[in-house]
C-alpha cells in the first residue's frame, strides 16, 4: 500500500481497517468476480471443448489446473463456473431479499394481522425441507440457470423476512418514527425514508452470508444432477464429475472444491465484518 | 363550532381513556382525564413514572394504538375539530400543520441515517409545499434560531456528530418548523445533563412565547414545571388528581399526593444532609385497581371512605382536586 507513515491520523485509521483479515477475503472475492466478468476476453480455451486424449491430466504449464474426465480445461471451467456460481449466488438471495424484505418490513411495521399472516407464511416455507423443494422445483420446471436461481431465491425468502422483520421491530418503535408521523408523514414515506435506510445495513451484511449459503446450495443441487444443465460449467457440477476419478485424478474434484471453499469462507468473513460494523453502531444509538 | 373565533380553548380533552389489553385484564393507563388548554398557555402535566402522562398526551394525537392493542376513548377537540373522528390522512394533515412534539431522548428521536437539515426540512416539504432548496434554507434558519452555532455546517451533518443538548435543539427545530399551534414536550430534559436542561427549557419557553404556541410540558419534576407552566395537572395512576394554576399549587396543594410531591423536592434553604422525604410505597398495579382512591395506601390522610369509594375530581372554580380529605385551602407546605 502506498499510505506513507507521514500521513495524518485519517491514514492510520484507514490502514487499521484494511487489515489482512479484510484484505485477503476481499481480494479473493474481487479476483473471482473480475475473472468471472472478463472470462470471455481472457483467451481461455472453450470450457466445453473435449479432448479425450488429454483427459485427467494433472496441473502443468499447458493446463494450469489440469484437465477433467473429458479432457476439458479445468482453469477455463473454474472461471466460467465462477460466473454461474456468482450469478446464482448474487441473484437468488437478491430475489429472496426483495420479496422477503418487503414481507418482513411490512410485518414488523404494521404488526397485527399482517404480521400474523407473514409469520405464518414464513413458518410454512421454513417447514419445507429446503433441498427437496429446490429439487422438485427444477425437476418439474426444467433445469436452467433461471429456474435454479428462482428456486434458491424462493428458499432464501424466509431468512430474509425474519432478519428484516426483527430489525424493523427494533427501529419502528424509535421516537424518530413517531416524530415523522407527527410531521404528517404517510406510512409509505416512513417505511421508505425512516425504516428502510436503517434496516438496509443489517440486511446487506446478511446478504453477503446468504450468497455463500446459496453458492453451496447450488453446488449441492448440481452435485445431485439437478442444478445447472450439463455443458455449462458450475463448481458443484465439476465436483460431481470429479468424484468418479477421486482415486486416479483427485485434482478434478479437489480444485473446484477448494475454490468453492475459499470463496464461501471469504464471503463469510466479509459478512461478519460488515455485521460488526453495523452492530455496535446500532447499540450505541 | 369554531373554537378559535369564539375564544374557546385551543385544545379540549373530554374523558380521555386509554386501556391496554393484558393477560391479567384491561390495564387502564389513562382513566377519564379532561382538561382545556387555551392558546398561548403552558400546561404542565406532572406525575411519577407510569402515571399515564405520556400515554395520555400521545393518545390525544393518535400515536397510541395501531398494533399495541390499545383501547382509546373520549373526545379530543383541537379548535373545535374532533381529532378522533378524522381519517388517517386527515389526522396526518392536522398533526403536520398544527402540532409539534419533542420527545424525551434525542438519541432516539432523530433518524441516525438522515442529515439534520433534511430531517428539519421534511415537514416543511410535506406540509408547507416548499421545494427541497427552500426547505434546506429554512432548515438552516431554524437551526440558527434554536441556538446552534455554524448552522450551515451542522445542517449537513448526521445526528451522531452532535451532542445530546444539540440534538434536542434539533428536535425542537423539527417540532416548530411548521409553526404549530400546539407544542408537546414529553419530558424534554430528562435525558440531558443538568447543565443543559435549563438551556433547553429556556429555549422552549422563548419559542413558545415568540410564536404564541400553546404548550403541554410533560415532566416528573415539579421543579421543572414550576417556572415554566401556567397551569399544572397532577396525574396519579392514570387520573388527574389535582388541577390548578402553578401559583395555587405551590401556595397550597389540596390533594395529599401533590403535597407529597412538593415535600419530596429538595430545597436550597434546607440544612445540609437533610433527608429528602420520599413517598412511601409504590404506585398501584393498574391492571388490578381496587375500589377506593388509588393513592389511599400511601396517603397519610386516608379515612375509611378512601378505601371503598373513589373520589371524583371536584371543581372549585378553575382548580380541581380528587380527594375526600383535602388539605385546607392555602395551607403551605413546610418541610
Amino acid at each position: 500500500m502506498s499510505a506513507s507513515a507521514a500521513e495524518p491520523t485519517v491514514g492510520v485509521r484507514r490502514r487499521r481497517h484494511l487489515s489482512w483479515a479484510l484484505a485477503l477475503p476481499l481480494g479473493w472475492v474481487l479476483l473471482v468476480a473480475i475473472l468471472a466478468i472478463t472470462a470471455d476476453w481472457l483467451g481461455l480455451p472453450d470450457p466445453a471443448a473435449q479432448e479425450l486424449i488429454q483427459r485427467r491430466k494433472p496441473p502443468s504449464t499447458e493446463y494450469l489446473l489440469g484437465t477433467d474426465n473429458l479432457g476439458r480445461d479445468m482453469l477455463s471451467r473454474i472461471i466460467y463456473g465462477a460466473r454461474t456460481s456468482l450469478i446464482v449466488g448474487i441473484c437468488a438471495p437478491f430475489l429472496g431479499f426483495l420479496i422477503g424484505g418487503a414481507i418482513g418490513i411490512s410485518a414488523g411495521y404494521f404488526r397485527g394481522k399482517i404480521d400474523l399472516l407473514a409469520v405464518g407464511f414464513i413458518d410454512v416455507l421454513l417447514a419445507f425441507p429446503a433441498l427437496v423443494l429446490a429439487l422438485t422445483f427444477t425437476a418439474y420446471l426444467g433445469q436452467s440457470l433461471f429456474n435454479v436461481t428462482l428456486a434458491l431465491g424462493i428458499l432464501s425468502i424466509p431468512a430474509a423476512a425474519r432478519v428484516s422483520r426483527a430489525n424493523t421491530l427494533a427501529w419502528a418503535n424509535r421516537d424518530f418514527v413517531l416524530a415523522a408521523r407527527t410531521i404528517g408523514a404517510s406510512n409509505w414515506r416512513i417505511l421508505t425514508r425512516e425504516i428502510l435506510p436503517n434496516v438496509l445495513p443489517a440486511m446487506f451484511a446478511f446478504w453477503l452470508v446468504a450468497i455463500s449459503v446459496i453458492i453451496v446450495a447450488e453446488g449441492a443441487l448440481s452435485f445431485l444432477g439437478l442444478g445447472i444443465p450439463a455443458p455449462q460449467p458450475s463448481w458443484g457440477g465439476m465436483i460431481a464429475d470429479g468424484r468418479e476419478a477421486l482415486d486416479v485424478a483427485p485434482h478434478t474434484a479437489l480444485i473446484p472444491a477448494a475454490v468453492m471453499f475459499l470463496t464461501v469462507l471469504s464471503l463469510n468473513f466479509l459478512g461478519d465484518m460488515v455485521r460488526n460494523l453495523v452492530d455496535p453502531r446500532r447499540s450505541a444509538l | 363550532m369554531s373554537g378559535a373565533v369564539s375564544g374557546g380553548p385551543l385544545l379540549s380533552v373530554r374523558d380521555a381513556r386509554v386501556g391496554f389489553g393484558t393477560v391479567r385484564g384491561l390495564l387502564r393507563a389513562v382513566d377519564g382525564v379532561s382538561f382545556d388548554l387555551q392558546a398561548g398557555r403552558t400546561l404542565g402535566v406532572v406525575g411519577e413514572s407510569g402515571s399515564g402522562k405520556s400515554v395520555l398526551v400521545r393518545s390525544l394525537i393518535g400515536l397510541v394504538g395501531g398494533g399495541s392493542g390499545a383501547v382509546v376513548g373520549g373526545q379530543v377537540l383541537l379548535e373545535g375539530q374532533d381529532l378522533r373522528g378524522l381519517s388517517a390522512a386527515g389526522l396526518r394533515e392536522v398533526l403536520g400543520r398544527d402540532i409539534g412534539i419533542v420527545f424525551q431522548d434525542p438519541m432516539t428521536s432523530l433518524n441516525p441515517v438522515m442529515k439534520i437539515g433534511r430531517q428539519i426540512g421534511e415537514g416543511l416539504q410535506l406540509n408547507r409545499g416548499l421545494d427541497g432548496a427552500a426547505a434546506a434554507r429554512r432548515a438552516v434558519e431554524l437551526l440558527a434560531e434554536v441556538g446552534i452555532p455554524e448552522p450551515e455546517r451542522r445542517a449537513v451533518q448526521y445526528p451522531h456528530e452532535l451532542s445530546g443538548g444539540m440534538r434536542q435543539r434539533v428536535a425542537i427545530a423539527i417540532a416548530i418548523a411548521c409553526e404549530p399551534k400546539l407544542l408537546i414536550a414529553d419530558e424534554p430534559t430528562t435525558a440531558l445533563d443538568v447543565t443543559v436542561q435549563r438551556q433547553i427549557l429556556d429555549l422552549l419557553q422563548r419559542e413558545q412565547r415568540q410564536r404564541g404556541m400553546a404548550m403541554i410540558l410533560i415532566t416528573h419534576d415539579l421543579g421543572v414545571a414550576a417556572g415554566r407552566a401556567d397551569d399544572i395537572m397532577v396525574m396519579y395512576a392514570g387520573r388527574a388528581v389535582e388541577m390548578a394554576t402553578t401559583r395555587e399549587i405551590f401556595r397550597g396543594p389540596r390533594m395529599p399526593y401533590t403535597e407529597a410531591l412538593l415535600r419530596s423536592l429538595p430545597r436550597l434553604s434546607d440544612v445540609a444532609h437533610t433527608r429528602l422525604s420520599a413517598i412511601p410505597g409504590r404506585p398501584p398495579d393498574l391492571a388490578r385497581r381496587g375500589m377506593g382512591c388509588a393513592f389511599a395506601p400511601r396517603c397519610t390522610y386516608r379515612s375509611d371512605r378512601c378505601e371503598t369509594e373513589e373520589p371524583a375530581l371536584t371543581r372549585d372554580g378553575a382548580r380541581g382536586f380528587a380527594c375526600f380529605n383535602p388539605l385546607a385551602a392555602g395551607s403551605r407546605v413546610v418541610a
